[in-house]
């Protein structure tokens, strides 16, 4: 039976006459609970903003021809010399080519599957581009540019001219912005491409594209589809990749690996493809919270010495309550409130001010060359954060009280009386 | 009979600095309405003994009977409450809570047993107040009014839940003699007018002398 009324007022009574003490605690946590918000909003924040960096020009499955030895050589096909060693010298890959030979099927059987949120063929070519006397190479891609719009936000980095442009247009090039400033192109200008063969294309810039990946826009262009196929004269059947969105991610591995089998072809998931984005998602994560951490434990210290303090101040009085009828427990529990009370204040203090901070940093300013989506700093705005925030706020918070709050439990009221 | 207390073989020792043997078979009683005073000299027990009987001190052996049932062995949350209940205590040192107003520190007992509304007990609290002539300072900081008036809050605190015994250590011992005779005064028409039990540790003769009962302490026991 425990008596709340009458134990919040005692700890509201402590904590406004040394209310100094009490907003010096409540601030560490204020101070604690803001770093972690902010910390992990704009961490979140970026960390999103570089995986859609790379996602957005990743296929969930990249379907293409991988030009490899063949995995079963012929000599285990042949019955007669299975009983023997073989020894096979300077394995070579099959003449193979860049095409998927059934690619027209492979599409239509992925327009009927479910699973399939849209799938973009393309034909990508080596080529040189040839401004005046410049030479650079690199590659051309032939896409369904309304597609590939509608699948992937490729028109966000196509920094000008529109994707329609490039529609209208059969000769129409999207031109990588680095290869644009090499060779001091811009929009209406024309660039010459030759093959591998030598032939020679002249080509006008419908628009540039700008990924902020230094290597793609050095050498990548966009064209459509049938412009390469007519450039490396091939036929309308003429696709060497096939990109593909899935309705769910997570499903890529296993869809990949259907495919894979389904068409003999080779599949890449977006997970093998950007194995590496995780560890560095994971890292940023361990530093936010690791940071957070800290500085909640600095809090919770404060915490534990304000108490403390006030617990070896207030000893006559917990003597006294004790004496005139309250239990240890009721004594303990005081001083856990007051504890609760400073965390539960400064944590929503800390929330809201984390929050402000977060609105602050989304509306400043950050332009940059590389990332031309991006006019403001990323900031991840998710409730979950502020649930945790609140969360750690009272985890902390009840640690600190209890330790102090536990002596004072034990105190013996006799010897505080007795003056010993 | 009417026993309000009663002990039988109370011992008590103190192990460090080392093994000295503070109360010995201390067995007595004090029955309903009676007002008894504790004598003795200076580091007799006397002090010791009354920490027990208020059962705060529960490092003995033998027994102590309050209202004839056995509290010796009860665990710290059932004793908090016999203590909250049945015992009021006025300290040698007005122990008061300093950052409390006078009416608050009288009524916070009352709080934490809490049998009666808030105002019931601030209605009461200032009857006591009243009683002891100090409900002028019922809004006073505690810590802003003198050492007589501390004492008669901490009287007025003893009394809000109508215990069925009041002791004191040395209650008078920080008052000049008008203040003591005051409270003394008090006292006897507490036990008068209500029939109110009393046990009191004085140093003072004159005060004992006024009271129905000395028990004389000795080296630990209690010699008459
Ligand atoms: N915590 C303790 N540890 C060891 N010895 C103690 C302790 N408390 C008291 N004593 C000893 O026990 C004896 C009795 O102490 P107590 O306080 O009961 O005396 P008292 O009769 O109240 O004296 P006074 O009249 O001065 O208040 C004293 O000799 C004292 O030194
Ligand atoms: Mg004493």
């Amino acid at each position: 039976m425990t008596n709340w009324p009458v134990i919040l007022n005692i700890a509201k009574t402590h904590l406004l006459t040394k209310f100094k003490s009490t907003l010096t605690a409540a601030l560490g946590v204020t101070f604690g609970i803001a770093s972690y918000i902010t910390l992990v909003s704009f961490m979140t924040g970026l960390n999103t903003m570089l995986d859609d960096l790379i996602l957005n020009q990743t296929p969930h499955v990249h379907l293409y021809n991988e030009i490899k030895p063949t995995a079963k050589q012929p000599v285990a096909l042949y019955d007669d010399v299975q009983q023997s060693f073989q020894f096979i010298h300077s394995v070579k890959p099959k003449q193979n080519q860049k095409k998927i030979h059934n690619a027209l099927p492979i599409l239509n059987y992925l327009k009927e599957d479910k699973n399939v949120k849209g799938a973009t063929p393309q034909a990508r070519a080596q080529i040189f581009y040839i401004s005046g006397s410049n030479e650079l190479g690199g590659n051309l891609i032939g896409v369904d540019i309304m597609e590939e719009v509608k699948l992937s936000n490729i028109s966000d980095y196509i920094v000008n001219g529109k994707p329609e442009d490039l529609k209208n247009s059969d000769s129409g090039i999207l031109l990588g912005a680095g290869l644009a400033e090499k060779m001091s192109l811009k929009i209406g200008d024309r660039v010459q491409v030759s093959t591998v063969k030598g032939d020679l294309f002249p080509l006008k810039i419908v628009g540039i594209y700008q990924s902020g990946i230094a290597d793609i826009d050095n050498s990548q262009s966009f064209v459509n589809l049938k412009t390469v196929q007519r450039i490396l004269g091939e036929t309308q059947n003429y696709i060497t990749d096939i990109n593909i969105k899935l309705n769910v991610i997570e499903n890529a591995p296993v869809y990949s690996k259907k495919l894979s089998s389904l068409f003999s072809i080779t599949a890449t998931s977006v997970n093998e493809a950007n194995a590496q984005f995780e560890t560095g998602t994971n890292i940023r994560n361990l530093i936010t919270y690791a940071v957070s951490i800290t500085l909640l434990i600095v809090a919770g210290f404060g915490i534990y010495n304000i108490l403390n303090m006030l617990i070896y101040e207030k000893m006559k009085d917990i003597a006294i309550l004790k004496a005139t009828g309250f239990s240890g427990k009721d004594v303990q529990l005081i001083f856990m409130s007051q504890a609760m009370i400073i965390g539960i204040v400064g944590g929503l203090l800390g929330l809201v001010l984390g929050f402000i901070f977060s609105v602050l940093i989304d509306h400043a300013s950050f332009k940059t060359e590389a990332l031309p989506t991006i006019d403001t700093y990323p900031v991840s705005f998710s409730i979950s954060y502020y649930v945790i925030g609140i969360v750690f706020a009272l985890i902390s918070t009840f640690i600190a009280g209890y330790l102090p709050s536990n002596k004072a439990r034990k105190i013996d009221p006799v010897k505080i009386i007795r003056g010993t | 009979m009417n026993l309000v207390l009663e002990t039988k073989n109370i011992n008590k020792h103190f192990l460090k600095p080392k093994d000295f043997h503070v109360l010995k078979d201390i067995s007595f009683s004090v029955k309903k309405g009676e007002f008894a005073s504790i004598m003795g000299k200076s580091g007799s027990g006397k002090s010791t003994l009354l920490y027990i009987l208020s059962t705060m001190d529960t490092e003995y052996t033998g027994s102590l009977y309050l209202n004839n049932e056995l509290i010796t062995g009860k665990n710290h949350q059932e004793l908090s409450r016999i203590r909250n209940k049945y015992v009021g205590f006025v300290f040698q040192f007005h122990y008061l809570l300093s950052e409390f107003s006078v009416l608050e520190n009288v009524m916070l007992p009352a709080k934490k047993l809490a049998e009666k509304s808030h105002q019931e007990i601030e209605f009461l609290a200032m009857e006591k107040l009243k009683m002891l002539d100090i409900d002028k300072l019922a809004l006073q900081r505690a810590s802003r009014i003198s050492g007589g008036e501390k004492q008669r809050v901490a009287i007025a605190r003893a009394l809000i839940n109508n215990p069925i015994i009041l002791m004191g250590d040395e209650p008078t011992g920080n008052l000049d003699s008008r203040n003591a005779d005051n409270v003394f005064n008090i006292f006897k028409q507490l036990k008068e007018e209500q029939g109110l039990s009393l046990l009191i540790v004085t140093h003072d003769e004159d005060f004992a002398k006024k009271t129905d009962r000395i028990i004389q302490m000795e080296d630990g026991r209690i010699v008459s």
